[in-house]
């Protein structure tokens, strides 16, 4: 309970809430520690231990030399894959959400709460439903293997989040507002960036990291999409274990891992906050 | 646009219409493509689960053959069996530890901060790296056994990455490590929400902080606890990225979920008709824990209306 005084008990919660800590960190730790561990010596003792000196060059393999599929130009072509993908999904499923969730929510029209309902199923159909018609739909478009392609899946599957995001924001934005700027003569467009945008800061932030996360965590898609060359690097990590796993690479493996998890981390330790709001906002639904 | 008369002052409708074409293929290309997309892909596959299609998709009527196919497979039959295990383990497991981290948080102490920022961490991290983490610490021959051979325990066991009867339970191990995290915050919320009245009133009452945490403020995070155990549910029905890099469902099919059987069947077997009948019953899986939940939602939902 909330009470200072009981020592022993505070001693214990201590404890506890260390050793489960060290628990969550220790995975992470044992990467970074391997990430500068040569093979040689991983294969000697085992992944977990201490570098002996620091093998920075696994970074440099891990980023531009080691072979997936053969080709060796490291986890680069990879990242730059998965940023062609994630960033510009996430800007276009952002804002198509933001408007469509201020039309949803302050405008009001004929089928909104209708079509509402169904774009919010989209947090729940499972990917597998989608992806045969996806397989389809986009080799007839001709996006088939193709970053495009992936950036459309995200958008359009990223917008059941953004705009649910959105609307349950801007629901709380006093509808007087928007009624005294009409009376002005102000249309749909002229509210929402003179009104509507300047108010939803926090909401787009929550929104964009959420959508960056996820998109650039994707596997599924990436996988089924699109060829080598085009994958997403989440897609070429499994690639680049199945490769070398007659003889494992385990240093650069694990700088590889480190590289491709390091943009979602550091938006979570410097976004945190909102990264754990729209983990509730997504939750609560 | 409800009150179109507002802003159109006296022109035409028709001039109005296209002057405010714009906005209405901003609100609706994206709204109706996504609402489009969600109910036409779910009736292509449902009708894709109902046609002779393997390697490419092909119209015709074999009525529930793919589906007796799939259900008497033991692919299917194992994915299911391990479902319903990791499921149940995983979700349980993840709320005791979810709830008991949330209530040391919730004890005023010192780097609460750091401490939050270090369970929610791992759910930034794709389930790729997750799972490729674990597969690395639970392989006997690299791991954590190797380490405790090396320090001099060398009878130590700890072989369930390929061991066909515990494999299962590393899928649980890394999905708690992944996402505890989720329930301690939603219980962390629930926690800090709690009428600090009722919390003094038990203790004026004389009761102890364990007695106080028992009967007054655990039993207001039932509604909390079934948010959770759905959320969890439905990551648990529908995991593949996490298993794909752990175990790649073995050894053996030892790890089979119903998501890898789907994949398995549509890009490696080309047995299209079939994996879309397996995405149908993990669809089916995944209603009969949504449907109660939101029956429950709309009961609730109703109460506190009229309340």
């Amino acid at each position: 309970m909330r009470d200072r005084s009981f020592a022993p008990t505070r001693i214990l919660t201590y404890l506890v809430a260390t050793l489960f800590a060290a628990a969550y960190l220790a995975p992470l730790l044992v990467v970074v520690l391997n990430s500068l561990r040569t093979n040689e010596e991983i294969a000697q003792s085992s992944m977990i231990g201490w570098p002996q000196h620091m093998a920075w060059g696994n970074y440099a393999l891990a980023w531009s030399g080691f072979c997936v599929a053969e080709t060796c130009a490291g986890i680069r072509p990879y990242m730059l894959n998965s940023a062609l993908i994630t960033i510009p999904a996430t800007i276009f499923s952002t804002l198509l959400g933001a408007v469509a969730g201020y039309a949803v929510s302050l405008w009001r029209f004929r089928g909104d709460v209708w079509i509402y309902g169904i774009v919010t199923l989209g947090l729940f159909l499972p990917q597998q439903m989608r992806l045969l018609p996806w397989t389809i739909v986009l080799r007839d478009i001709g996006l088939i293997n193709t970053l495009s392609g992936l950036v459309l899946i995200h958008t359009i599957q990223g917008l059941s989040f953004t705009v649910l995001f959105c609307r349950n924001y801007y629901v709380a934005i006093p509808h007087e507002l928007i009624r005294a700027a009409r009376i002005d003569g102000a249309g749909f467009f002229r509210i929402f960036w003179r009104i509507i945008l300047p108010l939803s800061g926090p909401i787009l932030l929550v929104t964009v990291i959420w959508q960056f996360t996820h998109i650039w965590n994707e596997f599924l898609y990436g996988v089924t999409f699109t060829p080598g060359q085009q994958q997403p690097v989440t897609a070429a990590l499994i690639a680049l274990s199945a490769a070398v796993a007659d003889i494992p690479q385990h240093g650069v493996q694990s700088a590889a891992v480190i590289i491709a998890a390091l943009p979602t981390l550091l938006i979570y330790l410097f976004g945190g906050k909102y990264f754990v709001r729209g983990l509730t906002a997504g939750a609560v639904k | 646009m409800t009150s179109a008369a507002s802003t159109a002052t006296g022109r035409p409708a028709t001039s109005a219409m296209v002057r405010r074409l714009p906005e209405y293929l901003m609100i609706w290309v994206p709204l109706l493509l996504s609402a489009a997309h969600l109910i036409s892909f779910s009736i292509w596959t449902i009708w894709i689960s109902f046609t002779p299609s393997t390697l490419v998709p092909v119209a015709g009527w074999v009525g529930l053959r793919n589906y007796n196919a799939v259900l008497a497979s033991r692919n299917w039959q194992i994915a299911f069996d391990n479902l319903l295990l990791f499921g149940i383990a995983f979700v349980l497991l993840s709320l005791t530890t979810g709830l008991l981290l949330a209530i040391l948080l919730d004890q005023r102490i010192r780097g609460e901060n750091v401490l939050r920022t270090i369970f929610l961490y791992p759910l930034a991290v794709s389930f790729v790296v997750t799972g490729t983490v674990w597969s690395w610490l639970l392989n006997p021959g690299i791991g954590i056994e190797k380490l405790v051979h090396d320090l001099g325990w060398t009878t130590f066991h700890f072989d369930w990455l390929v061991n066909r009867d515990m494999a299962i339970w590393t899928i649980v191990i890394a999905a708690i490590w992944q996402s505890s995290g989720f329930a301690m915050a939603l219980f962390l919320a629930g926690l800090r929400s709690v009428d600090s009245d009722i919390i003094k009133a038990a203790q004026i009452d004389g009761a102890g902080p364990i007695r106080t945490y028992w009967r007054v403020i655990l039993p207001t995070l039932w509604p909390i606890t079934i948010t959770v155990v759905v959320v969890q549910l439905q990551f648990a029905i529908s995991a593949f990225d996490l298993v794909r890099a752990l175990t790649n469902g073995g050894p053996g099919i030892a790890t089979q979920l119903p998501a890898l059987v789907v994949y398995d069947l549509m890009f490696q077997r080309s047995q299209l008709g079939r994996g879309a009948a397996a995405a149908v019953l993990m669809l089916l899986i995944l209603l009969a824990v949504l449907l109660p939940y939101a029956a429950w939602r709309y009961v609730r939902g109703r109460q506190a209306a009229h309340a």
